[in-house]
């Protein structure tokens, strides 16, 4: 590949920002065990991570991201706060677009600190404006913690609220579930027929691993919501409005101000997003141009929980983000095995920095 | 020039493929022993017959080694990655129709659309510590339609033949697979999903888009067409 030197000295650059903000070189395995991914992301890594064997080792993937193994690094030395940075090749098949490329560089920055969050959420988007400085990208940003805090605030059963927690990276699903939780879609013919049969289970064999107290136990979860009002509709109009943000940040904080009198539920969330605008502002961001979004990177297979970034190159909306972003605390609960830290990070391709320096 | 017909080599799709071109006036016929997969098109000139296997179908046309084919829809969506961009459906054929569907136990009274079983997938992995297993060999459809559908929590476990007794064996709680009557699934013990029609198939007379057409082929094509009225 021609473009490959200019792409690894590209990469040494901004890897040389990194390294002077303190950060630590990590370097990870490119084969990773399989079933790590598989049970973090589920079954579309396969259709976006290249699966091989062997008969020892078992499953093994590519890495299709550097987050994991860098994560799981953390959890074992565990010094706080920390920063490091890799770089380095990931693997992504690509089974729609064969134009886009399925090996492709990634330098990251991650930043370990329980401490300060909101200031490690300003210092990570900060360096990596700096280190692309001059290519004139757009930033966009979101943040995950006032949309959970909204879900958290929702006046209803808690089965009710983790169900919508699960599926918040799915708008479909979410967006059906609201409209179920809400009364807005009318009972399913099915399940009001098993509603109103007293004893579904009287002369039923289960079979398989699911048991039958399993699905005894469904069922009582069903009964006890179809006894539940619907979630009012003026709570689901504010969480529309949350999901339908789409301005400065400094508009959205009013806006969102507004919101929290009526959902007090998030006065947090929107006092740690003012605070981390504050904290954007002092390492020098311009935040009163900056974007949000409250859909932002909804759609895409990611781990992120709180803020969430990335930048882009309005004159080739042919290519993808230059740089993505974002808080992932529960990322590291989940590999932590419980215990979970603080953690924020982002990566730039450098190949693409190479590609639009072409054009300046 | 010839250009490269692939159809079934043995079985039922074999002769209802025979019979389906013999009734637009087209003779395929096997050549030498029962046994040897050679074979010849009378009636029109120009085209080789070549009997394959009706899963290989699907790669041959892909690579463009055989001009046309016939196979089962569902084969060409799982085995070829956006395959309208390499193959193109000339005629549905109207036999081998079977429909690829999810099936739950029965005694999942709890469970009758995509929306129950995401909930009990949740709840399965709660309770065992692992994804919600689905037997299937149809990986790209089924992981595509589940995607689509927003169904989380599950995992699917490969079984290339004998699927509807996973969950009997408790090697999988669910199946997807191919069914025309449905027979099979009632003798497990399993249901259909109301809503979990992945893909309804048949077999159909594909063209590759990747074969090389030379002017003459394009010529027989354009025959073969008109004789098959497609």
């Amino acid at each position: 590949m021609t473009g490959l030197r200019q792409t690894n000295e590209e990469a040494r650059r901004i890897r040389a920002i990194f390294e002077a903000q303190g950060a630590q070189v990590v370097e990870t395995d490119i084969l990773q065990p399989a079933d790590t991914l598989l049970d973090l992301y589920g079954e579309d890594i396969r259709a976006r991570a290249y699966v091989t064997d062997d008969s020892l080792r078992g499953e093994l993937m590519l890495r299709p991201d550097f987050t994991v193994p860098v994560v799981q690094w953390h959890m074992e030395t565990n010094a706080e706060p920390a920063r490091y940075t890799y770089s380095g090749k990931v693997f992504r098949m690509q089974e729609d677009d064969p134009s886009r490329p399925n090996e492709y560089v990634q330098v990251g920055y991650e930043v370990f600190d329980g401490q300060a969050p909101i200031h490690a959420d300003a210092e990570v988007f900060a360096l990596i404006a700096r280190a692309l400085d001059g290519l004139n990208l757009r930033a966009a940003t979101g943040d995950y913690g006032i949309l959970t805090a909204a879900v958290q605030g929702l006046n209803t059963t808690d089965v009710r609220k983790s169900a919508l927690m699960r599926h918040i990276w799915r708008p479909r699903r979410f967006r059906s579930l609201l409209d179920r939780f809400g009364g807005r879609t009318p009972v399913p013919a099915a399940r009001a027929a098993l509603l109103a049969t007293a004893e579904p289970l009287s002369g039923v064999t289960v079979l398989g691993l699911r048991s039958e107290a399993e699905v005894a136990a469904r069922i009582d979860t069903l009964r006890h919501d179809a006894a539940q009002p619907p979630i009012a509709s003026e709570q689901i109009a504010l969480l529309e409005e949350i999901l339908a943000l789409r301005e400065t940040c400094p508009n959205v904080l009013g806006h969102l101000r507004d919101i929290a009198v009526d959902m007090p539920a998030i006065s947090a969330a929107v006092t740690r997003f003012a605070r981390r605008l504050e904290a954007l502002s002092a390492a020098g961001i311009d935040v009163d141009s900056l974007e949000f979004e409250g859909n932002f990177g909804r759609t895409s297979l990611e781990y992120y929980d709180g803020f969430v970034f990335g930048f882009y190159a309005d004159a080739r909306p042919d290519l993808p983000a230059v740089a993505t972003g974002g808080r992932y605390d529960a990322l590291t609960r989940v590999l932590g095995r419980g215990r979970s830290v603080p953690a924020v990070g982002a990566v730039i391709r450098p190949e693409l920095v190479v590609a639009l320096r072409g054009q300046v | 020039m010839t250009i490269k017909l692939g159809v079934p080599s043995k079985g039922r799709l074999m002769e209802k493929t025979f019979e389906w071109f013999a009734d637009r006036g087209l003779t395929l016929v096997k050549t030498g022993s029962e046994r040897e997969y050679s074979g010849e098109v009378q009636g029109i000139a120009g085209v080789e017959l070549v009997l394959l296997s009706a899963g290989e179908i699907p790669r041959e046309l892909s690579a463009g080694r055989i001009h046309l084919g016939v196979t089962g829809s569902d084969l060409v969506r799982e085995k070829i990655p956006n395959w309208n961009s390499r193959v193109h459906e000339l005629a549905l054929m109207g036999f081998g129709g079977a429909d690829l569907i999810i099936a739950v136990p029965n005694g999942w009274v709890d469970v009758d659309t995509l929306d129950d079983l995401d909930a009990a997938a949740a709840q399965f992995r709660r309770t065992h510590g692992f994804r919600l297993r689905i037997a299937t060999k149809y990986h790209r459809l089924v992981r595509d339609f589940l995607r689509d559908h927003g169904v989380a929590d599950y995992q699917l476990v490969d079984s290339q033949g004998a699927t509807e007794g996973t969950v009997r064996n408790e090697t999988a709680e669910a199946i997807a697979d191919i069914t025309s009557t449905g027979e099979t699934l009632r003798a497990n013990g399993l249901k259909i999903l109301s809503d979990s029609l992945v893909h309804s198939s048949q077999a159909t007379l594909f063209k590759s888009r990747t074969a090389e057409w030379l002017q003459d082929d394009r010529a027989t094509l354009n025959r073969l067409e008109s004789l098959l009225r497609v």
